[in-house]
């Protein structure tokens, strides 16, 4: 009979993958290590189909690696460089403790140095890889920028990564390129258009953080040692793309005009430029010093006829977002000392406009509150002393919700110290079915070129009736049942008295035509063939079906609630506006 | 030098020494009094002493030990002695006598000393204009003119001399003219008896000059020796906290200070061995390309690498919804009782991570507490989960429901309740219809069995029997007009007298036919016996006595056999087969198989149909064996029909549970139906259409389309065609039974509402 015997776990999943452990072991690095190449490499543990099987019959909980991803670390030229620093840190420790300081000094020179050029290279093998990633990098890095110079890290990474996130800005001020902002309680999300890839960043407010303690930010220094590179290589092809220089300079006409202004306030030439390039007010230098960019016209192709609709819906999607990148074309801003100056820069600036703000507010204003040519001053106070006459002053979320809208929005519902519209979310998409609040339909409105106010209620009340109607349907099916039912009572009543044997008055009355709606009757059995059907679905199937319906019925139930819930409001709302006028 | 300067100093030493010479034999014999004068001295000098200690204390220590042991002096002094032998000799004595009293202490030893440098001294401030080099030296001399070292001169009193020079002669003794008269004379007339001195050593007596004497007095006074000597000098502190500019010492270099050094040398060596072997490193240039950046992506060949590896990118965080505005609808902020249960929820249940908030300005936004931790929470994500490819289930939930063909192209079958029979005042066990269909009969908990009219719903006959019935069935032969009737323990064969009058009349027969014959031959346990009186009247006919309580009648189609059930766990006696006409009873199974249910003979062949709890066993009655086990696969079965052909059965089990059978096909359920939500409690099977149904607590009533093909290879279609419903549940009971009318599409159900209901 036959052949060697097949020993258990040495075929199949079990060689597949590798304990975290083990992987740790092969590649002869402690853990903190470990972490640090798996984050480098974006390395992330897998789980297997059979845990069982891979876990050689335990079922203890571990963490497992593909055994393929390990092999692929083992090459990886950083694992050298972590050893070297390893033995770096020791010979340190020993200099320090025998006092020499020259041993000291000197291994301080020579302290191992890594690059993550090859890393980026890797992991992103095209650019547009690496754009798609970059939402996280964006991230990190806006969040490093605004800690304290103290502490929890070095103060070359977040000077590292403050300079590369208003590289990161200006390049979309220069590209035009922000599409979508929305002020949420976590911060500032933005969402740009880069090369096609949509891009969403989240920009904390600015605040000094109240660092948390069970937060390891050696991990956090990783992922932005990491993160900074990628920007950093990312930023350059961009900046280059667009002929721009990279590092970034400020066009010699707007450098000049900074420079007046600014000699005597700021005295280090050499930390003022970032400054003066995170006020965002100035253009960038060119390579090829462009005349204004001649927008290339898509050339015509011939096409067929099926294909002419989705064409002609491409160009004129092409034509709004033309205008909407020159929405704020011709205004001229003023912030106020109060809105947050960066964040409003670069969205006014980001759509054509112009922006200035106090002088002692931040390097870089371009034009005092006096000037007359100010179109628009954006305020976050109750109310202002001076007020010039041929300028609006309004909340800053004007500003935000008129890109969201992609148009300008009346300027009436934010002014001085009138209570706010709901500022909506820009991302949500609403399917049918799903809840829209009525200032979405408003603003929809407003796009579709309805303008008058009254339209609008007009709208809402219809809408208003139409929920009604399907209500009043609901009540026509409860009474329906409810007629059943007084049938029944009454030939109950009537059985009885027949098995009672008492004499019945018998009375011939004229009876009712029951009218049966035909359609309705139809539907019934529709429904009830379907609800036959479902008895003789097979379980699995059954399971699933089940699932899907209620998940079906949760997001309905859900919109139902919104819309209570916004009813009552309403209903209050006029409520408290009627007691007033009575 | 030294010979020199004892050559100038001589004349006037010698001058002295002369006077000293002539004076010392007075002195000579008072030791007493030297001893005397040395305790005053010592006792008066204490003071300087300290004094002396508190000056420099190391220093004249050390001049003392090494006076005293120093042999280099010595010799120079020695050649001096050569020449002015005679000179030295008395002051020597004195200071030797001295030394000889006081050399118990290093202290007093130490003030000893000091006396005679000063002595010396004194010879020396005589010449003052000479200079030497040993001007400050205090080493001390001795010298040494009698060798006979530090004994008593006791022993050499009887000797004329008193000890050897350095060249080994004997020194003589003075010689001793003097008396003690002469010694009183002296002391009466000589004026200077008081300072001379007797020296033991030498033997001469010793006069004191004025000078000496001053010293003398002065150390008495505990003052310097020195008159010169200015003891409040202002001290001059040397080594302050201030840092010098130079040197305090005016030491000349040492020479290690020219030769290169060693050490350094084998340093230096060992620098360079460790440079030429690659342990140290040159100083690295500062490397600046790290944070220079440039277009990486210049080629871009998609890296093979990249390929091969199973990468997933990281899926990207969710976008905000409205509810993450600063200012949202109001719609989407919390209610007081949304904000409790968000509060109550565990972090990972909770829908949303935040709590919707309102401001009325962008101002008045706080920062976001848990922003970097919600970014950590990011990062664990990325580099910690295991990342899955999840295929999301696209389905459109009308393709999951099986297409059936309608119910409509499957009628006739019974779609509404059209006629109620009321008439009991309990639930309504069990209902069986006559194979005519004209009569329905019904046995209740209240004690009664009832006949009704189907088509009237008219109560034709009420029959008190006294106990619960448990079950009646109607004899399915239309020749005859019999009913059987479970209670207690008594079956009950009831002759209604509702049908024709031959049909009673051959029904009469069967029952008492062949009475005589076969009386004789019934078991044991079960007793026929004729009803009698008001029982006759009442239609009641036989009474067949079971040893327990009966639950179940079941006729065979022929309608001259009757199967009872007594269901008991631990008998063999759980199953009866009655032969009305013969009145013969026989328990066909000889073992207990489980608890029996229920029974049910086949339609058309000789085959016995037996549900136990788990199962239903066919048993072949002729060949007295058992034929097939069916597996319900369901936990109690409640109740069996066997559909007309004989070949397929159904179960309806407690656990809501319906089971079609093939008996051809296998002994695994062909079908499970879980259409009810509660237990099943009675099934039943259409004689004619193909049609079954099954009735349960949950009070409705399912009528299933069940076609059977005669060809084999088609299996039976089950459409589910009618939920009927009308039956209140009570007492947490529903349908109770379940009946099919014969010949029209019709359908009985009883429920423990005590009603019967008909369905057309």
């Amino acid at each position: 009979m036959g052949g060697i015997q097949k020993k258990k776990f040495e075929r199949g999943s079990a060689t597949n993958y590798i304990t975290r452990n083990k992987a740790r072991k092969k590649l002869q690095l402690s853990l903190p290590d470990f972490r640090r190449l798996c984050i480098l490499k974006g390395i992330y543990p897998h789980e297997p189909k059979h845990k069982k099987k891979v876990n050689k019959g335990s079922t203890a909980p571990r963490t497992f690696y593909l055994l393929k991803d390990i092999r692929f670390l083992l090459h990886e030229p950083i694992v050298g460089k972590f050893r070297d620093y390893k033995v770096f840190v020791r010979k340190l420790k020993k200099a320090y403790g025998k006092t020499e300081w020259s041993a000291v000094e000197r291994l301080r020179e020579n302290k191992p140095t890594y690059k993550l050029d090859h890393i980026i290279k890797e992991r992103y093998p095209t650019f547009i890889d690496a754009l798609r990633d970059i939402e996280d990098a964006l991230c990190m890095c806006f969040l490093f920028s605004t800690f304290a110079r103290t502490g929890k890290c070095h103060v070359q990474t977040i000077q590292l990564c403050r300079r590369l996130a208003v590289e990161w800005m200006n390049y979309v001020i220069a590209s035009r390129a922000l599409r979508k902002v929305f002020i949420s309680i976590k911060g500032i999300y933005y969402q740009a258009e880069v090369m096609g890839q949509l891009i969403t960043w989240l920009v904390p407010y600015q605040f000094s953080h109240d660092h948390p303690t069970d937060v390891d930010y050696r991990v956090m220094a990783t992922f932005t040692e990491l993160y900074t590179t990628l920007l950093g290589f990312v930023n350059f092809r961009l900046y280059h793309s667009l002929n721009l220089v990279y590092p970034p300079k400020l066009d010699s006409k707007s450098n000049l005009e900074l420079k007046e202004e600014s000699e005597d306030d700021y005295a280090m030439n050499s930390e003022c430029y970032l400054e003066k390039l995170s006020a965002l007010s100035a253009s960038l230098a060119r390579v090829v010093s462009s005349t204004e960019e001649d927008e290339a016209e898509p050339d015509q192709f011939p096409v067929e006829e099926e294909d002419m609709e989705k064409m002609e819906a491409r160009e004129k999607e092409q034509k709004q977002q033309e205008a909407q990148k020159k929405l704020f074309e011709g205004l001229r801003f003023f912030l106020n000392r109060e809105v947050p100056r960066e964040s409003l820069a670069f969205v006014i600036r980001c759509f054509g406009g112009e922006v200035s703000w106090d002088k002692s507010v931040c390097i870089g204003s371009t034009y005092e509150v006096t000037d007359e040519t100010i179109t628009h001053q954006i305020v976050d106070r109750p109310n202002t002393d001076q007020q010039y006459i041929n300028r609006y002053y309004f909340q800053p979320q004007w500003v935000y919700d008129c890109v969201n809208a992609k148009m300008l929005l009346p300027v009436e519902d934010y002014f001085i110290g009138v209570t706010l519209p709901p500022h909506l979310s820009p991302f949500v998409e609403e399917k049918d079915g799903d809840y829209v609040p009525p200032e979405k339909l408003k603003i929809m409105a407003l796009q579709r070129g309805e303008k008058t106010d009254h339209e609008q209620e007009e709208e809402e009340e219809e809408d208003v009736e139409g929920e009604d109607e399907e209500e009043e349907d609901d009540v026509d099916e409860e009474e329906d049942d409810e007629e059943e039912e007084a049938e029944e009572e009454n030939l109950k009543k009537m059985e009885e008295q027949r098995t009672q044997g008492k004499s019945l008055q018998v009375r011939v009355t004229p009876g009712k035509l029951k009218t049966e709606n035909q359609a309705r009757l139809e539907q019934e059995e529709k429904a009830e063939e379907k609800r036959l059907a479902i008895m003789m679905m097979k379980k699995k199937e059954k399971y699933l079906y089940d699932k899907i319906m209620f998940g079906k019925k949760r997001k309905v139930r859900e919109a139902n609630k919104l819309a209570a819930k916004r009813k009552a409001y309403d209903d209050a709302e006029k409520a408290k506006k009627k007691k007033p006028r009575k | 030098m030294a010979e020199s300067r004892g050559n100038v100093r001589s004349p006037e030493q010698r001058g002295k020494m002369k006077k000293c010479g002539e004076k010392t034999p007075k002195k000579r014999s008072k030791d007493e009094e030297d001893l005397f004068h040395l305790q005053i001295f010592v006792f008066n000098s204490k003071p300087a002493v300290e004094e002396l200690e508190d000056e420099d204390l190391s220093d004249s220590e050390d001049s003392v030990y090494s006076g005293l042991e120093d042999s280099g002096s010595d010799s120079e002094d020695d050649e001096e002695q050569g020449s002015h032998e005679d000179d030295n000799v008395e002051a020597e004595s004195v200071r030797s006598q001295i030394e000889f009293d006081l050399s118990c202490s290093p202290l007093e030893r130490h003030l000893c000393s000091f006396a005679l440098q000063t002595e010396k001294k004194k010879g020396a401030v005589e010449e003052e204009t000479k200079k030497d080099e040993y001007e400050h030296d205090s080493s001390d001399e001795e010298d040494i003119r009698n060798t006979v070292g530090n004994i008593p001169m006791e022993w050499y009193k009887d000797f004329p001399h008193i000890g050897y020079d350095l060249d080994g002669k004997k020194i003589y003794k003075p010689i001793r003219n003097k008396d003690e008269l002469d010694d009183f004379l002296d002391k009466m007339e000589n004026p200077d008896y008081w300072r001379t001195i007797h020296d033991k050593q030498t033997g001469n007596d010793i006069v004191l000059s004025d000078e000496q004497v001053e010293l003398v007095n002065r150390l008495q006074r505990g003052q310097f020796g020195d008159v010169n000597f200015n003891e409040y000098q202002p001290s001059v502190d040397f080594f302050s906290k201030d840092v010098m500019l130079h040197p305090v010492t005016n030491r000349p270099a040492d020479k290690r200070s020219f030769i290169p050094s060693l050490i350094e040398k084998e340093k230096v060596s060992k620098l360079v061995h460790a440079i030429k072997m690659g342990w140290i490193k040159p100083r690295r240039v500062e490397d600046d390309s790290r944070g220079r950046y440039y277009n990486l992506w210049a080629s871009e060949d998609s890296s093979i690498l990249a390929k091969h590896r199973m990468h997933l990118p990281a899926p990207k965080i969710s976008l905000p919804g409205h509810q993450e505005s600063y200012n949202p609808p109001p719609e989407y902020l919390f209610t007081d009782e949304e904000r409790a249960l968000w509060e109550q929820q565990d972090p990972s249940d909770r829908k949303l991570p935040f709590v919707p908030m309102k401001f009325s300005s962008l101002r008045q936004v706080p920062a976001f507490p848990r922003f970097i931790h919600e970014r950590f929470e990011r990062c664990l994500d990325l580099y910690l989960c295991p990342r899955q490819r999840k295929l999301r289930v696209n389905v459109n939930p009308e393709d999951l429901i099986p297409k059936l063909p309608k119910p409509k192209d499957l009628q006739p079958f019974p779609t509404t309740q059209s006629l109620v029979y009321r008439g009991h005042s309990s639930l309504v066990r069990s209902i069986s219809v006559s194979p005519s269909g004209q009569w329905l009969a019904s046995g209740s908990d209240d004690g009664s069995v009832r006949f009704w009219e189907v088509c009237s719903s008219r109560c034709m006959k009420t029959v008190q029997v006294g106990g619960v019935v448990k079950s009646v069935a109607w004899n399915p032969n239309p020749s005859f007009c019999l009913l059987a009737v479970a209670l207690d323990s008594v079956v009950l064969i009831l002759s209604p007298c509702l049908a024709d009058r031959q049909v009673i009349s051959s029904s009469e027969r069967l029952l008492f036919g062949q009475q005589e014959a076969e009386s004789v031959e019934g078991a044991a346990s079960v007793t026929w016996v004729e009803a009698e009186g008001d029982e006759l009247n009442q239609g009641i006919r036989l009474k067949i006595q079971h040893p327990k309580a009966v639950h179940q009648v079941a006729w065979h189609a022929k309608g001259d056999y009757l199967a009872s059930v007594m269901p008991d766990h631990s008998s063999h006696l759980q199953v009866f087969i009655h032969q009305v006409s013969r009145r013969r009873s026989q328990n066909p199974f000889r073992r207990n198989k489980g608890l029996v249910q229920c029974v049910s003979f086949h339609p058309v062949r000789p085959y016995f149909f037996v549900a136990t709890q788990r199962s239903v066993r066919i048993y072949n009655l002729i060949k007295q064996e058992m034929t097939k086990k069916l597996q319900a696969n369901s936990k109690w079965i409640s109740s069996m029909a066997v559909h007309p052909g004989g070949d397929h059965v159904i179960c309806g089990s407690y656990d809501c549970r319906l089971s079609w059978f093939d008996l051809d096909l296998s002994t695994k359920p062909y079908k499970m139906l879980r259409h009810h939500k509660k237990a099943v409690r009675g099934v039943a099977y259409h004689r004619v259409y193909p049609l079954f149904a099954s009735a349960s607590d949950d009070g409705s009533v399912i009528v299933c389309h069940g076609t059977v093909y005669n060809d084999l290879l088609q299996n039976p279609l089950i459409v589910p065609v009618k939920v009927l419903r009308g039956h209140v549940i009570s007492h947490d009971l529903g349908v109770l039974d379940v009946t099919f009318h014969p010949t029209q599409p019709w359908i009985f159900s009883s429920g423990a509402d005590a009603t019967i209901r008909l369905f057309t």
